[in-house]
């Protein structure tokens, strides 16, 4: 099963991203921003990273690369796509899930292990856990705080579609503690905890992230 | 006014120039008249007055840093020494490893953030230029008195540029120090050190060498920050209208800086560098120089070709510009397809900007006109060199010895626990470092607050690496020869208590003006100590930084010779953390004396500061490493004991995973909770392993004391119980209050 992992200008979390897939027992190919080419992958993820360093908006520049035409056009026909912490930030601005991430509401960069809830297991990239289930994953972003209309939130939580949760202190002020959401089909997740990050015991708080890569190689083998 | 071009200064070679303003002794610019036959350009002359400067040229340290070549022990572990931008040593496995540290204390007194993220930038470069993935960053930061006002406009500024730079560049911000003491009031210093790994084959160098091989820039455009002082020579040149009002202190692009690592390192791995040098402190000067002088022929550079972010930039400030995030390559002409291609891939600027040349003189033109002609040496390597007067400090002389409470109840104890726990130099750290990424790369084994940074190298064979950077600034004010070397041993101790091997060493050394004979003292005596116990050790010295002038007035900072030792993990799974776990027993590795001087108790009870400082055991410090390295099988956790004594090692133990800890004290109970006495390491055994610790403890003739047990909910001493709460209570937030 082949996943891709692009690769934008600033991107730092690719390799991370890339080793998980491997380490999950899928084939992980290396996607760049410049191309448009998706080399035949069943899925992608969206690595975390300042790309543009984060310049005008994070990930507003991205949006526009080459290889999200290619992406967005994809997603639109269910094709699955993982955007962690800036990846999550491209798909707000790609339009490919609602709402934005904004500053965190002590206005610093913040890394922590972090308690969150797998609020939604219906999607291929969640499907692995139990509802509900509390997992530790980093976070680490200065932009993680989640926002949207009071329509939007409304929608998320009618339907069902947070799919991440802090538990406990609400890190950076993102409404109804929302870590991660997905589109109304499923197929587009964006979570600011980084799961790629938390995929051995000996590098990462737990590896309570690698549910995701497996639970997306689990879904594409059918 | 025209160019002075040479042709300009044979003509004119009376022209009055501003050489003092740009730093220079009237001998200084005689010695430039000499080497040239000539007086020189106003570019010449602004080459030759950063070149140097004692921040580039180290001419009032050198022939004291001389003794780290000269005293230096054979290590077959050292592939590049000193003189490099980094030294380059052998892990292992085919890989090699690098690290430096520098400073940018002055800038980020100016300019907290970028003066701190710049510096961030410089040190990666470094790395970066030796051939490396830069893979680690760690930040030891000293700071005045923290209910200061100017200390709460220094220290948040200083951590989010740090933050701010290294977060955006992808290093994980492994550990470093966070010190607080008047000293350092109007000079907080920000060392930061960087480490990376590559291939034995992969080692580059910075040298032009190949004549007709080209010499290309690139990286970010260079505009009018940094240029400092050579505006004196702007302003005699040009004195129409151009943007005024410019940064001294350089501005950092960290996005810049990631596309050009990336792009650099997809450089070298197709092998298409001939040498290379990073822009770093007097930029384009310091490039062109050190590349010519340290390869075999001349360097012709046409300086109009250099690309400008702003246009009205002179040739002086083109030759100085500070700008962050470029570099310098030397190419041969086959290679700069590729070497373009894949610079235009990563959306990076680069120009040929001149060629290597038979001849054995840096040449710069401008428009086509000479501007300067030199032999490159002379600016690079031969700058002067002072031996500065030394003199034994007076205030030596009038030392007081610490008198402090030493409690013994059980509620005194519990008091001083806490009180020592609350303090801004023992305080959690965490509102610092979580504002780092730890994480990114995923190879981040220990970090902050470990004893050491660990990071994996090879996900295979689980190889890593281990760093820890220590000074103790308050006994190297008592003894600059011993403070050196405790801080040497304290270092090598870190990475032993997690496993490491001690491998080899880099320093940066901050200190007041070397025009002070009682700073110069200190100075010489450090570098004295720091020499003398890396020949005893065995441990190469691979590169370092001074820092002087840091002072305000009179005032001269402590001396603070901040020292890095890295160390090899054969197999990181295996490292030894912090944390206890319920069910073990704790022990004292090493005895403790009734010495407070230096130590926080004093710093805390009427900032004394005291009279003695500990004399270094080399011997015994060299058989502790063996028995960690040899015990570390045994080990459940581990932690040093060093700042806060005992009693903050056991804190920071129990806190770490939330396991309490209950121990009895014998003896000089003050002594033995507060007392900083160095060669110490508290460990947590289980008990099945009693015998084989004992044992070891015979084999290298070092004590070894069981001193409690762990579990439970609170830290228990002697009857003072404190709970696990109340601890975190007093060590938290501490510095969310004073600088949030």
């Amino acid at each position: 099963m082949r996943i891709g992992v692009v690769t934008f200008p600033g991107s730092l979390d690719d390799r991370s991203a890339l080793r998980a897939i491997e380490l999950a027992g899928g084939v992980a190919v290396p996607l760049f921003h410049g191309e448009n080419d998706l080399k035949e992958v069943q899925a992608v993820v969206l690595p975390g990273g300042f790309s543009y360093g984060d310049y005008l908006r994070c990930g507003a520049i991205s949006r526009f690369s080459p290889i999200m035409e290619s992406i967005i056009l994809a997603a639109e026909h269910g094709f699955p796509v993982l955007g962690i912490c800036n990846g999550f930030q491209i798909l707000c601005e790609s339009h490919l899930l609602p709402g934005a991430l904004t500053r965190n509401a002590d206005l610093h960069f913040i890394c922590a292990d972090q308690k969150v809830s797998v609020e939604n297991t219906n999607t291929p990239w969640t499907r692995g856990y139990a509802q509900g289930q509390e997992i530790v994953i980093p976070i680490k972003n200065g932009e993680g705080s989640f926002q949207c209309s009071d329509e939007t939130l409304k929608e998320l939580e009618d339907e069902g579609r947070v799919v991440l949760r802090y538990v406990g202190k609400n890190p950076n002020g993102s409404r109804n503690l929302i870590a991660g959401i997905s589109n109304k089909r499923g197929n587009v997740v964006g979570v600011m905890p980084h799961p790629e990050q938390a995929i051995e015991n000996l590098t990462g708080p737990s590896e309570d992230g690698l549910m995701f890569f497996s639970s997306i190689l689990k879904e594409l083998v059918g | 006014m025209a160019l002075d071009t040479v042709k300009h200064a044979q003509e004119n070679p009376d022209a009055a120039q501003p050489y003092k303003e740009l730093g220079l002794k009237d001998d200084e610019y005689a010695s430039i008249k000499e080497i040239l036959g000539r007086r020189p350009t106003s570019s010449e002359l602004a080459m030759y007055s950063v070149m140097w400067s004692e921040h580039c040229s180290y001419k009032s340290s050198k022939i004291h840093l001389k003794q780290f070549g000269e005293k230096a022990v054979m290590s077959d572990a050292l592939l590049v020494g000193i003189g490099e931008n980094a030294g380059v040593v052998d892990v292992g496995q085919g890989y090699a490893v690098t690290f430096k540290i520098e400073s940018h204390n002055h800038p980020s007194y100016i300019e907290p953030y970028q003066g701190a993220a710049t510096g961030v930038g410089g040190i990666v470069r470094d790395i970066l230029t030796m051939g490396a993935r830069p893979i680690a960053v760690m930040d030891p930061l000293r700071f005045g008195n923290p209910e200061n006002p100017d200390t709460r406009r220094v220290l948040p500024g200083i951590v989010s540029g740090i933050g701010g730079y290294g977060n955006c560049l992808g290093l994980p911000n492994i550990g470093g120090e966070i010190v607080f003491d008047d000293t350092y009031q109007g000079n907080p210093l920000v060392n930061a050190l960087c480490v990376g790994v590559m291939k034995h084959a992969d080692i580059k160098l910075a040298t032009a060498h190949g004549a007709g091989n080209l010499v290309v820039l690139f990286g970010a455009k260079t505009g009018g920050d940094g240029i400092g002082g050579v505006s004196v020579l702007a302003s005699e040149t040009f004195s129409d209208s151009k943007p005024t009002k410019r940064p001294a202190v350089q501005v950092g692009d960290p996005f810049a800086e990631k596309v050009l690592i990336e792009c650099s390192l997809e450089i070298f791995k197709e092998d298409l560098v001939v040498g290379i040098q990073d822009l770093g402190g007097a930029g384009l000067s310091c490039a062109t120089s050190e590349l010519a002088s340290a390869g075999s022929g001349g360097m012709d550079i046409r300086l109009e070709t250099v690309p400008l972010r702003d246009p009205s930039l002179s040739p002086e400030e083109i030759l100085m510009s500070e700008s962050q995030e470029r570099m310098c390559a030397i190419i041969e002409p086959s290679k700069l397809k590729r070497f373009m291609q894949i610079c235009k891939k990563w959306d990076v600027t680069a120009t040929v900007i001149g060629e290597v040349t038979t001849g054995t003189r840096l040449n710069i033109t401008f428009n086509g006109e000479l501007i300067v002609d030199v032999p490159p040496r002379t600016v690079a390597h031969d700058g002067p060199v002072y031996n500065r007067p030394i003199a034994k400090p007076k205030y030596l002389e009038s030392l007081k010895p610490v008198s402090v409470p030493l409690p013994s109840t059980p509620d005194e104890i519990k008091a001083a626990v806490l009180k020592l726990m609350a303090a801004p130099n023992l305080a959690d750290k965490s509102w610092v470092t979580n504002q780092y990424d730890r994480y990114v790369q995923g190879n981040t084994v220990l970090s902050q607050p470990e004893d050491s940074g660990v990071i994996r190298i090879d996900t295979n064979t689980n190889l890593g690496v281990a760093i820890s950077t220590d000074a103790n600034a308050r006994w190297s004010y008592l003894n600059p020869y011993e403070g050196a070397k405790l801080a040497l041993l304290e270092s090598c101790r870190n990475i032993a208590t997690n496993g490491a091997k001690p491998l080899a060493v880099t320093n940066c050394l901050n200190f007041g003006s070397p025009e002070d004979p009682e700073v110069m003292w200190q100075f010489s005596e450090t570098v004295r100590g720091l020499a003398d116990a890396c020949l005893e050790l065995g441990l190469p010295v691979t590169g370092g930084n001074v820092s002087f002038y840091n002072q305000t007035g009179t005032v001269a900072i402590l001396p603070t010779p901040v020292i890095g030792v890295l160390g090899v993990v054969d197999d990181v799974t295996k490292r030894t953390p912090m944390g206890i776990k319920p069910n073990q027993d704790i022990y004292i590795i090493g005895n403790v004396d009734d010495n407070f001087s230096g130590s926080e108790w004093a710093h805390i009870n009427g900032k004394q500061i005291g009279d003695r400082s500990p004399v270094a055991d080399l011997d015994m410090e060299q058989r502790l490493v063996k028995l960690l390295l040899e015990g570390q099988p045994l080990f459940e956790a581990a932690h040093d004991i060093s700042n806060g004594g005992f009693a903050a090692s056991i804190s920071e133990m129990v806190m770490r995973t939330n396991v309490g800890a209950t121990i009895t004290l014998e003896g000089n109970v003050a002594a033995e909770l507060l007392a900083e006495t160095p060669g110490r390491v508290v460990v947590a055994i289980n008990e099945s392993n009693t015998n084989a610790i004992t044992a070891l403890a015979g084999k290298y003739q070092i004590p070894v004391r069981r001193v409690g047990s762990t579990g439970g909910n609170s830290l228990t001493i002697n009857g003072g119980a404190i709970s696990i709460d109340e601890l975190r209570e007093a060590n938290t937030g501490v510095l969310e209050a004073l600088f949030g």
